[in-house]
């Protein structure tokens, strides 16, 4: 894979690549504790998320764009599924202040890159490519319009 | 030298009593040289978030599955797994886990296809725990690696491919998936990710029994006069049957499996861990939709 990742999501990548596999685990967790809650007004509103049925436990995502066509993602996951939450957490982090065209840039296999493969196993990390994959959805709908 | 078993009253109208242990007995035998606790979730992050003091981790993906193969490791990998997570063939070794023991469950199978003989689950697994306001703690594994012996994996006993199945119909089959898959209306569990099968419905003559009907609604397994209601009265079990259960990719039918094996005693009973994901894309394999069992076909 030869495309550039924006920054935040190359940097990403290099810290998991710079650890053995199960200090990978950790920080997965690290990122799954930092998803931050949603804020109060889609808290109120469940019908404007979208469930991400490709993943195991239940995960809601929904794509703002803001002012000069920044992506705001906001995702919501319970507690008990702290995989989930990690790759939810590593989207809105890596995405935070991309424009429209640089996430919709970003490789749809990037998830396979992320040196988490192994870590989780291939079933998992599909859930996470059905993540970016939602985003991209919505942003294109929400841009169409 | 095998730990005690849990003498609880609750246990004792089960066939095999010796395969539960209760949230009291662990707390209380927490340390005991001898016994190692073992913890298997759906989530493989959710053990590194809080788990019972010295229990090591076992991952039923990474670690029990075949990286390449649709298989599982071999007794060679099994040996090293269990070898440096500090069990021995004599360990002790009590599983529990997430979403009834669900994973736990399928642990449990996969260390007795290695023949692995005390093995036994924390009955109500995770749920029960936290709801008694047991203590977890966050503290990296630190099992000491021991010398575990590598013995092949015996899957006549417990474990049925295609053929068997196949071969087997006209005996009892028990669908432990939701309704959902069972008619034919999904392919995969509510909620769940596709794990692809090109055809929805069930095998022949199956009848349909979620797995967790099994489970009370504090996690733990259902009294044995109920457990009786469901797979003797409800689905049609006799003493003596010869019994195969299958779900998607065969971990919730190894919940099952435990059910009719240790709780009720039926011997002999398979679980069909190709199961829906090998079945329902399986060329020329006869498949019925809805709610009824069907017909077993005509050879």
């Amino acid at each position: 894979m030869n495309e550039v990742l924006p920054e935040a999501l190359e940097q990403i990548k290099d810290d998991f690549h710079a650890l053995e596999l199960r200090d990978r685990l950790q920080l997965l967790l690290e990122f799954s504790n930092e998803l931050p809650e949603l804020p109060s007004r889609y808290a109120d509103h469940p019908d404007l998320l979208e469930r991400v049925v490709e993943c195991q436990s239940p995960v809601f995502i929904f794509v703002e764009i803001g002012d000069e066509k920044v992506v705001h993602l906001h995702a919501t996951a319970p507690r008990e599924a702290p995989t989930t939450r990690g790759f939810a957490s590593i989207l809105v982090q890596g995405l935070a202040g991309l424009t429209v065209d640089q996430v919709l840039d970003i490789p749809d296999d990037f998830p396979q890159d992320l040196g988490l493969t192994e870590a989780v196993s291939p079933l998992r990390i599909r859930g996470m490519t059905a993540l970016l994959g939602r985003t991209k959805r919505q942003i294109r709908e929400k841009t169409a319009a | 030298m095998p730990i005690e078993t849990d003498p609880s009253s609750q246990f004792s109208s089960f066939a095999h009593p010796e395969r539960l242990v209760s949230t009291e007995w662990l707390a209380d035998h927490l340390g005991e040289p001898g016994l190692v606790v073992v913890e298997s979730d759906e989530d493989v992050l959710l053990y590194e978030t809080g788990h019972i003091a010295g229990a090591v981790k076992v991952d039923w993906h990474t670690d029990l599955n075949d990286p390449v193969e649709r298989d599982y490791i071999d007794g060679a990998a099994f040996a090293k797994l269990l070898g440096s997570k500090g069990i021995s063939r004599d360990t002790t070794v009590v599983i529990y886990g997430d979403k009834n023991n669900w994973w736990a469950a399928y642990a449990l199978w996969v260390f007795t296809l290695f023949g692995h003989e005390d093995v036994r689950l924390l009955d109500g697994g995770r749920a029960k725990w936290e709801a008694e306001g047991r203590e977890y703690t966050t503290e990296r594994e630190s099992a000491v690696a021991v010398d575990y012996p590598v013995v092949e994996r015996d899957d006549a006993a417990i474990r049925a491919f295609k053929d068997d199945v196949l071969a087997h119909l006209g005996n009892p089959l028990i669908d432990v998936r939701s309704p959902e898959e069972y008619t034919g209306d999904r392919t995969t569990a509510p909620a769940y990710p596709e794990e692809g099968a090109l055809r929805a419905g069930h095998i022949p003559s199956a009848q349909s029994v979620p797995w967790a009907r099994a489970v009370a609604e504090n996690g733990s397994f259902k009294p044995v006069d109920e457990l009786n209601a469901i797979y003797r009265d409800g689905a049609g079990l006799n003493d003596g049957d010869n019994v195969i259960a299958y779900c998607r990719i065969g971990e919730r039918s190894s919940h099952t499996w435990f059910v009719l094996t240790h709780l009720l005693g039926f011997e002999g009973v398979r679980n069909y861990d190709g199961s829906w994901t090998e079945w329902g894309s399986a060329v020329r394999v006869p498949i019925v939709k809805g709610a009824e069992p069907g017909a077993v076909p005509a050879r």
